[in-house]
């Protein structure tokens, strides 16, 4: 079949070439990786699926979709011909994480929402391409350090080393500008160490990831919480500039009656105990967690997803999504919703919490949930869930999981008295991630808003060219009226 | 890494261990905890700031040896270094200047006591220190915060030392001869915390308590150390460690700080038995 492929004039084979997963029945029981990826040669058939067509003025492609502007039809081209190596050095010139991507990108509203082939068939693969070239990269073994561009001797400070940080150390690194993270945790990564499963997005993987940027030359101190210790204003005078990517890390809560049972808890405290901490070894690990036969997550994004599949894998007899909207809305990935189907995972939509309630020892032991139904759309655009009166029922739950989202960390903004902020409490940027305090630039969820990981490389992607060009061309600043805007904007 | 530079058993089993950490201790101020990795596959524990040197560039914590991480700090030794240490975390103390300031601690509470009660005698206050424990040998810091004491009362449950009793007797007899008291700060097991807050409630003495719940990552991520607060729900890691005791939901914390009791004594289980 390969050959045949390889032969003009090609027939467009209408699906993605599937990628192996681990039997569901299976993967419950473990917290191995879902899908396997791709073989070299899987990879060069789904590479030839690509028409390598070319943008038009009314039609966007590809790379149109990306946030951090990865030449997709270049490292494709090269995919098709099998030289890795050169796809790798293509991807890697925009992408500093690309294995980390390759695997929890929304590839379905980005790059492959605008594929050609998309149209009338399965768009190209683009997602699982870019997962096979950064496992091939890593497999080919550690080249020791990196080259970068000459120094020249600019400091820059990255505070918080998560998705956003790690973009902006990785391409002011490259650019030879000398750069230090500051990250609060014990490891690098923010929510790809501490939230994203190792089931979809193994540690292992992070770490390299990590390990590539220190190879940069890039400093990394771990344990040190800014703003705790050194403020923002003392970092600006040891450094040149500094990046703000502290992220949203403060769990958003639902504030209903009985939600501090024991057996509630945040999605962050869960994923950080299970991921961070590894209570999944427990007791090789010493952090513990316990789940009971059911437990409720109440939310529908990627985040609850991950905490209804962990719940599962922790051992508990029945894992339920209780959303308030209907399966359309649900704000996941399509395949995390897919994946969570497979393993079993229940679905209660159209439902929403109305109160927990506990036994005597201070345990929560069940939910009161009301059913809702669509009414108009709000101000996000999707219909607004409605409560049907008289249709209270409960739900037994030994855990209750509240994964309705997260607000950004008010530590750095706290302790910066003229950093400008929203009243959402993100820090106000302009669209180069510059902030109301000159040399200091922010971005990722701090500056968005609970977002996407791709989305927060975008932002450090934009941030890290304006830094540069802060660094070398001069010192303008927008006014303070600028940001005095874009704080009563959003 | 961070490497211990003196280890010391205040108590049979309450350990002392200076660990060398310049960053923490130039910024660190009274009331302040630090979150506590002894191994890479260890528990991130809270644990309160006994003291602090900039010119040393050290910290001391002091813990209860209770459950396993404890009890594996309870082991080290000068040299040994411990995974993970972050910090200074939470409020510090608010200081200035009140007036007469009555401080009682308990047990372990005693090591958080002494920078506490050191940096309001600094900041002019008349000190009044109740200290307490089941009995003498149990006492720890008490020559440190009888230093900075205008006044000093010990207390022991069998009368081995000081009065023969509670710190809330000390307390209560200090209410019922009319002394002047503008502020009580308290610390120690949470039964005594919430006793000394309910005897000044009735006379509105403003009281003041430090929480130990249990956190995981202790800068405000999580919400395992929510404490219920006049009805709110707020972070012991990040809204305290220091609250008004008289709002503080004393049934609710006592509850949570049970919650993984089971997995506690397993754990603790299986070290004592690899021993």
């Amino acid at each position: 079949m390969a050959e045949e492929e390889k032969k003009a004039p090609r027939k467009l084979v209408p699906k993605k070439y599937p990628m192996p997963e681990q039997d569901p029945k299976e993967r419950i029981h473990n917290f191995n990786e879902v899908p396997l990826g791709l073989d070299a040669q899987t990879a060069i058939l789904e590479a030839q699926r690509c028409l390598q067509c070319k943008r038009s003025p009314n039609r966007k492609v590809c790379m149109d979709g990306c946030p951090v502007e990865i030449d997709i039809p270049l490292f494709i081209k090269q995919v098709q011909e099998g030289n890795f190596k050169e796809a790798v050095r293509i991807l890697r010139q925009k992408q500093s994480l690309p294995a980390v991507c390759g695997r929890v990108c929304p590839y379905e509203n980005q790059c492959e929402g605008n594929c050609l082939v998309g149209k009338k068939n399965e768009p190209v693969g683009i997602g699982r391409l870019e997962r096979f070239l950064a496992d091939w990269e890593r497999k080919q073994g550690t080249p020791g350090q990196i080259e970068v561009a000459p120094s020249t001797g600019k400091k820059v400070a990255i505070v918080g080393g998560g998705p956003a940080g790690l973009t902006v150390a990785g391409d002011l690194a490259r650019r030879g500008h000398k750069v230090t993270i500051f990250e609060a945790l014990q490891y690098c990564g923010g929510v790809l160490i501490y939230g994203i499963p190792e089931f979809r997005l193994p540690k292992e993987i992070v770490r390299a990831e990590v390990d590539y940027i220190r190879r940069m030359g890039v400093d990394i101190h771990n344990d040190y919480v800014i703003g705790k210790l050194d403020t923002v204003d003392e970092l600006l005078q040891s450094f040149d500039a500094v990046f703000v990517g502290t992220g949203a890390g403060l769990p958003d809560w639902t504030n209903l009656k009985g939600e501090n049972l024991n057996g509630i808890m945040s999605a962050n405290e869960f994923l950080t105990r299970v991921n961070l901490m590894k209570a999944f070894k427990f007791p090789e690990y010493d952090t513990p967690i316990r789940t009971g036969e059911r437990v409720v997550t109440i939310g529908g994004g990627n985040v609850a997803m991950d905490c209804a599949r962990t719940s599962l894998r922790l051992g508990c007899k029945e894992s339920v999504i209780l959303y308030r909207r209907s399966d359309a809305e649900l704000p996941a990935r399509r395949e995390e919703v897919h994946h969570a189907q497979q393993e079993g995972v229940r679905f209660e939509l159209l439902a929403a919490p109305v109160e927990f309630i506990g036994d005597d020892c201070g345990n929560v032991k069940q939910v009161r949930a009301i059913r809702m139904q669509l009414g108009e759309p709000d101000a996000s655009g999707r219909r607004r869930p409605v409560k049907i009166p008289g249709s209270e029922f409960l739900i037994d739950a030994q855990t209750v999981l509240v994964a309705i989202g997260q607000s950004p960390n008010p530590l750095v903004p706290m302790t910066t008295p003229d950093l400008r902020t929203t009243k959402e409490g993100t820090i106000a940027v302009d669209p180069e991630g510059r902030t109301s305090k000159k040399g200091v630039f922010a971005g990722g969820d701090i500056a968005s808003g609970a977002a996407t990981v791709i989305l927060a490389m975008g932002d450090g992607r934009r941030a890290a060219k304006a830094i540069h060009k802060y660094l070398m061309e001069g010192p303008s600043w927008p006014a303070p009226e600028v940001f005095e805007k874009l704080a009563c904007e959003v | 890494m961070y490497q211990v530079v003196k280890s010391e058993k205040l108590t049979p089993d309450v350990i002392k261990l200076e660990i060398k950490a310049p960053h923490i201790a130039r910024k660190a101020k009274a009331g302040q905890f630090i979150m506590v990795t002894p191994t890479e596959h260890g528990e991130r524990i809270p644990l309160t700031m006994a003291d602090f040197s900039p010119e040393k560039g050290t910290v001391t914590i002091a813990a209860l040896e209770v459950g396993k991480t404890t009890r594996q700090l309870g082991r080290m030794k000068a040299g040994d270094e411990l995974f993970s240490l972050v910090g200074p975390l939470g409020i510090p103390t608010h200081l200035k200047q009140y007036g007469n300031v009555v401080s009682i601690g308990g047990g372990i509470g005693l090591a958080l006591m002494y920078p506490v009660v050191r940096a309001l005698k600094q900041s002019g206050n008349h000190t009044i220190n109740i200290i307490g424990a089941k009995n003498e040998k149990l006492l720890m810091y008490e020559r440190e915060i009888q230093e900075v004491s205008d006044e000093f009362f010990v207390c022991t449950d069998d009368g081995s030392k000081g009065h023969h009793g509670f710190v809330s007797d000390v307390l209560k007899k200090l209410i019922a001869e009319n002394k002047k008291i503008d502020l009580v700060y308290a610390v120690g097991p949470i039964i005594m915390m919430k006793v000394i807050a309910n005897i000044t409630k009735p006379y509105n003495i403003h009281t003041v308590v430090s929480l130990n719940p249990i956190m995981v990552d202790g800068t405000g991520m999580c919400g395992s150390c929510r404490v219920i607060i006049n009805g709110q729900t707020k972070f012991g890691c990040v809204d305290g460690p220091e609250f008004d005791g008289h709002q503080v939901d004393f049934e609710n914390l006592t509850a949570r700080n049970k919650r993984y009791i089971p997995e506690e004594q397993l754990a603790l289980k299986r070290f004592m038995e690899a021993k």
